[in-house]
């Protein structure tokens, strides 16, 4: 037996002026995990992310559950973003199982996940608000993001966690009358994340505290495999809605917004140009979507897979690819269920990004990176 | 969306008004009372007039105002009343215990929230005293290698030294604490001690994030000491005198800011700074370094540095109202007191009350007082908004701003005073 220490507790010989700083999990910067920093006066010395303070063992314990089942707890990593996040997940065992889905049911699921990916975002800014000390930027996305919970109650039942998505469609059927309630409260949230320009996003003192710190070139965002917005950020135009559609995105019209710097203002700037972009496809979608015809296709009670299978599916989250890898050995319960996602890919990217920055910057450049820590530790 | 806040009912609000006076009145009957007994019983009692003065006959001569307002007229001259009440502690503290709830208001307003409301009825008035109760009932931790006697003592000679600065600021004409001839000297000193007792508290915590917040809180204080100094010097230069006193006398025509813009914004800047407000709060940035030099302090130790706080934005404020906006100097807007009153008495029907000794105050301090109020007021709402505006800025753009760009403002705004001295348009009392 050995009595070696994990990294961040050993004792180890630093230069005198080099203090070590654990930066978590109780520290209100740090979300649910650790960051190791090491710092000499001002600067960060070198910098090392400790997560796994909120591992679960989802992918594990999908494992026991059968292809339905698995539905409410496979969306707990990231409750804010449930819809997307299991629609990977679903995507797969329709593949798998041989499901054709409806075509109102397609428009409904990107609806919901549309609407889902703002109440992500929402969330986001309102903590990156408070990181950078504007407590008014986090109070207005807080409250903003109640319109869409309400349209999201409506649809699903639900506020958080709506376990809407099932292999064959969705779970319910849209309540009557949801198309102008939709259209009025997304027109008037529009018109309300229009306005944090002004307070936020045109700051001066936010353009000068965040622009040209912790920049990713385009080659280290490729080479790191950062996705999402940080990969936009930093002038990659790659967007799965665009590059892979799935159900009916290529039949809408949107467009993917891409930025140069790759600095966290460009970072912080791109999940807010998306949410526009989300408003826009909901308007389209609510445009195109039949206005009647089924929403689910009736499954068997305890559907199998077809043998030894296996499927892969991606979809863009609100941070970034997310990527489902389910194997089927014919039984009920799938043999391994495998969840692959964006803010882990992005996490890599922090201790590269904050070697020989201020200590200041830590909360702007950490969280700049549209990471959700108990959907990294999954 | 919910709304919590039901809709303004006046019948409500007189409802509200009149439980709280009902409570108000109960517990001084149930406990008030009977403490003045007590502490009548147990004090020695002064002879008065060739009277033993007994408690009964205290109660006596409160309900007989032609005996009481002498006796409150010579307890408002004692040096004890300027400091605990008027000008000096009282005062002050009230002041800053209405600060705190106007920024939470203002700051819930600006956010689209409704801001404390449940505590005291009346949108939350009484939110302050029930957070004093709690940290008051709560533990005070220290931590195990923490210097112990210093850590004690830092939080009650932070606030010492904010009611040492607190004294010094005129309010009225003749109400002062502490009338120096060197008053301006006496308030850089005082500004001085500040970061002294900041890092003498990180510092006895032993513990790494205070120790980071006190050390970012000793360059901006540091750095933003010269800039405060060197822009009161074109006050100090037009004036010719040191006397905070004698600084508002000269401003009975025009104030200072007239003249002296750019020196009260660069002093209004350093203030935000020293005051470690948004956006200059990177000693307590919550999200890099925890609570900076506050995160070890806890209970009453943690209510006693904010008292200091906010007794110090107080004090800076009013010195603000002091310096560049004319103090207590403003238009009459407080009535006379009707002199009929005092000559003939009150005269209710066939009853006539006389009253010798009315009014307590003069008309030209209540007046001082109330503009000396609304203006700070004033410029305390400036220096809360921008916590609602602006996030908080880098220790690097701090010193930045500080040193390269404030300090030659501030020699701008000295040449401005020499040259309007040297022209002869302004000097020492006004306009030559």
């Amino acid at each position: 037996m050995t009595n070696e220490l994990p990294p961040g507790l050993a004792l180890q010989k630093v230069d005198e002026r080099i203090m070590t700083l654990n930066v978590g999990p109780q520290h209100p910067g740090s979300g649910h995990m650790r960051i190791i920093v090491q710092i000499d006066g001002d600067f960060i010395v070198a910098c090392d992310p400790d997560p796994g303070y909120v591992h679960r063992g989802e992918e594990k314990m999908a494992e026991y559950r059968n292809y339905i089942t698995n539905i409410p707890h496979l969306e707990r990593p990231v409750i804010h973003d449930s819809c997307n996040i299991l629609y990977p997940y679903v995507l797969g065992v329709e593949e798998l199982l041989g499901i054709e889905v409806p075509e109102r049911a397609k428009y409904i699921r990107v609806i919901a996940s549309e609407l889902n990916r703002c109440v992500y975002t929402m969330y986001w800014l309102a903590i990156y608000g408070i990181f950078l000390g504007h407590s008014t930027m986090f109070m207005w996305p807080a409250g903003d993001r109640e319109l869409l919970i309400d349209l999201l109650e409506k649809m699903t039942g639900a506020r958080v966690t709506h376990a809407h998505f099932v292999p064959g469609g969705v779970r319910n059927d849209l309540p009557p009358n949801f198309e102008d309630v939709c259209l009025r409260q997304v027109n008037y949230f529009e018109k309300r994340i229009k306005e944090y320009a002004a307070i936020f996003y045109d700051n001066p003192i936010l353009i000068a505290r965040t622009a040209n710190t912790g920049i990713l070139s385009r080659e280290d965002a490729i080479r790191l495999g950062t996705t999402g917005s940080v990969l936009r950020a930093s002038g990659v135009d790659y967007d799965l809605r665009k590059k892979e559609p799935y159900d009916v995105y290529e039949e809408l019209d949107f467009q993917t917004n891409v930025l140069k710097e790759g600095d966290s203002y460009a970072r912080s700037k791109i999940p807010w140009l998306d949410m526009m972009e989300s408003c826009r496809i909901i308007r389209h979608a609510l445009q195109k979507m039949p206005k009647s015809g089924s929403v689910r296709v009736k499954l068997k009670p305890n559907p199998k897979g077809k043998g030894l299978d296996s499927v892969y599916k991606r979809v863009e989250s609100g941070r970034g690819s997310l990527g489902c890898y389910i194997v089927s050995d014919g039984k009920p319960e799938p043999y391994r269920v495998k969840l692959s996602v964006g803010s882990f890919r992005n996490l890599i990217a922090l201790p590269y990004l904050l070697k020989g920055e201020k200590l200041g910057n830590m909360p702007a450049v950490y969280w700049s990176l549209n990471y959700w820590p108990v959907e990294a530790d999954r | 969306m919910s709304v919590i806040a039901p809709n303004f009912k006046f019948s409500e609000f007189v409802k509200s008004i009149l439980d709280n006076v009902f409570w108000i009145l109960l517990i001084f009957a149930l406990i008030g009372l009977p403490a003045i007994q007590i502490i009548l019983f147990y004090i020695e009692m002064p002879v008065i007039d060739g009277e033993l003065l007994t408690p009964f006959l205290a109660l006596t001569w409160l309900a007989d105002p032609s005996r009481t307002l002498p006796i409150l007229k010579a307890f408002m001259t004692t040096d004890l009343f300027k400091i605990a009440a008027f000008p000096g502690f009282g005062f002050a503290a009230l002041l800053a215990a209405g600060t705190i709830f106007i920024e939470r208001k203002m700051l819930a307003k600006l956010q689209l929230r409704v801001g404390p409301f449940y505590c005291g009825k009346i949108e939350g008035i009484l939110q302050l005293m029930g957070d004093g109760l709690k940290l008051i009932s709560k533990e005070i931790i220290i931590p195990a290698k923490a210097d112990k006697p210093i850590f004690w003592a830092a939080p009650v000679i932070f606030v010492a030294t904010a009611a040492a600065f607190v004294a010094l600021i005129p309010v009225a004409p003749g109400w002062v604490v502490a009338d120096v001839d060197v008053g301006l000297l006496a308030v850089f000193a005082i500004i001085g001690f500040f970061p002294i007792i900041t890092i003498l508290s990180a510092w006895s915590s032993n513990s790494k994030f205070p120790f980071i917040g006190g050390i970012r809180a000793l360059h901006q204080m540091v750095s933003f000491e010269i800039p405060l100094i060197l822009s009161l010097l074109g006050v100090v230069i037009l004036t010719g005198t040191l006397n905070l006193s004698e600084i508002v006398a000269s401003q009975s025509n025009f104030p200072w800011i007239i003249f002296l813009p750019i020196g009260a914004i660069i002093f209004f800047i350093t203030i935000l700074a020293e005051l470690e407000r948004i956006p200059f709060d990177l000693p307590e940035a919550e999200s890099e370094i925890v609570a900076g030099w506050l995160t070890e302090f806890s209970g009453m130790i943690y209510g006693l540095v904010q008292l200091g706080t906010y007794l110090k934005l107080y004090a800076f404020a009013a010195l603000f109202v002091v310096l560049f906006l004319g103090g207590w100097t403003g238009p009459m807007i407080w009535p006379p007191f009707p002199e009929e009153i005092i000559t003939d008495g009150i005269v209710m029907g066939p009853i006539t009350v006389k009253i010798p000794g009315l009014p307590i105050f003069s008309q030209e301090m209540l007046n001082g007082v109330v503009w000396f109020v609304i203006k700070t007021v004033g410029v305390i709402f400036f220096i809360l908004l921008p916590r609602g505006v602006f996030p908080r800025i880098r220790i690097d753009m701090l010193l930045s701003l500080g040193w390269y760009k404030l300090i030659g403002l501030a020699f701008v705004n000295i040449f401005i005073a020499l040259g309007l001295l040297y022209a002869g348009v302004l000097g020492p009392g006004g306009i030559l």
